[in-house]
């Protein structure tokens, strides 16, 4: 068990966000969050990397191979940010700094983390961003995010995330603002990058069709509480929970799904 | 006679030291009254250029763009008179002034259009928001809300044909589909034609009544959005449709479309998407389809005789 949570409860402000989330990431598994926007599944996610905003209260425990993240000293906090666990984020218009150039923003916690030097790490950044089918990945980064569209900069982000191969990826939405053929070869690309490297990836996602397509588990938020968790397959295809049933129902497909294609 | 008519449109974008690049490279399309046109297509493929150029943002190099018949000269900063069409921009953050209250920002718009008797709570009621809001500043809503002030504002000058360029893209996932619904439904309700641009097909499928899909600076397909739907014709079309994920629980990955967009600076010969095109034929590599409503050899009028 890469990453386990156990009955997280988040308040902010006497408002339970959180009302105790379990949850577990296995490596080289893709474990999908489903739920509507308000659901917590959003900050399910920034629990983990202790990114709550100010005045929220958390309790339970996010256990990292063992060690507990909740508790841990905010200069080792750091260390496990962005080097073991990394997020992406939805929207990559303000997830990139606007005056850094993508190679920068890219090389810098590499060679903070891994303590590569300037060379290798550039090297590994042009690797990267090939991986991620930003075209012309040598030009590519010495610009600065405005130069790219909406679809490369997350691909970007994607591959900022990836730069030091960590242990679990928290995906956050991540391909809501692309278009359907870049999410095509990112969901792919998450995919094999878990089957490969045996990441763990927490995939926040209110888009059914992706979570179909790359989760092994599945589970569904609603209020704050998790409401059903299970292989992908059962979830989807036999909802044992009337949400999760609503949610599927709710879907233009549903019911002209042969019709399509 | 159509609303707005776009007649082989091209729009080149120049800047020192580059090369240039035809962001719009030969692109026709028409929107009627009350009709709701969803353009969709990857990124950079030049659908946001389009409709800057027809509203004026953005200078036409070569074609027409026509408004009820008058062309759409380009915007600058004498006083326009054609205020017939307006556009709601992707990101409301960066769209709404943030040191101006919201009611005087609609107003403007009530201004434009000579209007007197309405005030902007109303307009904000009619998006679906309090009318107290009114005297507020946007930092204090959320991006919904946000595009839902922007969309009032754009209907206070009464367009008659309103853009949308991704309008929804910057929103929270859940906000997005209720907010396109929101903009087709004023928009019919008023007479007004839309022009949806976004790249979430699953929203233009909610929303539009034709469907144009544009690659590399052209339209490749136009159609009514269930036919299309369910018979895409140009193999992008197909290869688009196919990306999308089905919610079955078989965990089948979508399909991919091999290799990259090419550089709109330095666009293949003959058709556009001859490169990473699966039914490619020799015809491809050399002559352009510069035909409609499919854009493909394959589908070529005189031998397939298609309306």
């Amino acid at each position: 068990m890469t990453l386990t949570i156990t009955d997280l409860k988040v308040s902010i402000g006497g408002k339970d966000i959180l009302r105790g989330v379990d949850l577990s990431l296995q490596e080289g598994r893709v474990h999908g969050l489903a739920g509507e926007s308000g659901s917590g599944k959003t900050m399910t996610g920034l629990a983990v990397l202790g990114l709550l905003p100010h005045g929220a209260r958390v309790t339970g425990s996010v256990a990292l191979g063992g060690r507990e993240l909740l508790t841990l000293p905010h200069k080792e906090l750091n260390r496990v940010r962005g080097g073991e666990v990394a997020m992406v984020f939805q929207d990559p218009a303000t997830s990139l700094h606007p005056m850094l150039t993508i190679g920068r923003q890219l090389t810098e916690h590499m060679r903070h983390h891994l303590g590569v030097g300037k060379g290798e790490a550039r090297a590994r950044a042009v690797e990267l961003l090939g991986k991620v089918r930003i075209p012309g990945a040598q030009e590519a980064y010495g610009r600065y995010p405005h130069q790219f569209s909406g679809g490369m900069r997350q691909r970007i982000a994607i591959a900022i995330a990836l730069a030091c191969s960590p242990k679990v990826l928290i995906a956050d939405e991540p391909t809501t603002a692309l278009d359907v053929t870049v999410q095509a070869g990112v969901l792919r690309l998450l995919r094999g990058l878990c089957d490969e490297l045996g990441l763990a990836v927490l995939l926040v996602t209110h888009d059914l069709g992706v979570m179909s397509a790359v989760a092994d588990e599945v589970s569904v938020m609603k209020d704050g509480l998790v409401v059903e968790t299970g292989p992908r397959g059962r979830v989807l295809r036999e909802p044992a929970h009337a949400y999760t049933r609503s949610l599927l129902d709710s879907l233009p497909d549903s019911s002209t799904d042969e019709g399509v294609r | 006679m159509s609303l707005l008519t776009v007649d082989d449109l091209v729009v080149e974008h120049r800047s020192p030291g580059r090369p240039v690049v035809r962001a719009v490279a030969g692109a026709s399309l028409e929107v009627n009254a009350g009709e709701v046109v969803g353009l969709v297509g990857e990124s950079g493929c030049g659908k946001s250029t389009l409709a800057r150029a027809v509203c004026g943002l953005n200078s036409v190099t070569e074609g027409r763009i026509a408004f009820d018949g008058e062309p759409v000269t380009p915007l600058g900063l004498r006083r326009r008179k054609l205020t017939g069409i307006q556009m709601v921009f992707q990101d409301p953050y960066a769209s709404l002034n943030p040191r101006r209250r919201v009611g005087d920002q609609i107003a403007d718009g009530l201004r434009t259009s000579g209007d007197t008797v309405t005030k902007p709570a109303d307009l904000l009621e009619r998006v679906g928001l309090p009318r107290d809001f009114a005297g507020r500043h946007p930092h204090e809503f959320s991006g919904g809300q946000r595009q839902r002030i922007a969309i009032a504002r754009a209907l206070a000058a009464r367009p008659r044909l309103l853009i949308g360029d991704e309008p929804i893209s910057a929103l929270d996932a859940s906000a997005q589909s209720q907010v396109a619904t929101l903009m087709r439904d004023l928009a019919v309700d008023s007479g007004a034609g839309l022009l949806f641009i976004s790249h979430d097909l699953s929203i233009v499928r909610l929303i539009a009544d034709r469907i144009a899909v544009m690659y590399l600076g052209r339209i490749v397909e136009t159609g009514a959005t269930a036919e299309v739907w369910a018979n895409p014709r140009h193999p992008y079309t197909q290869a688009l449709l196919g990306a999308i994920p089905k919610p079955d629980g078989l965990g089948v990955l979508p399909a991919e479309l091999p290799g990259d967009v090419p550089d709109p600076a330095d666009p293949p010969q003959g058709c556009r998407f001859n490169p990473r095109c699966p039914h490619v034929m020799d015809v491809c590599r050399v002559k352009d389809p510069d035909f409609g409503p499919v854009a493909c050899w394959l589908h070529e009028p005189s031998r397939a005789h298609t309306p």
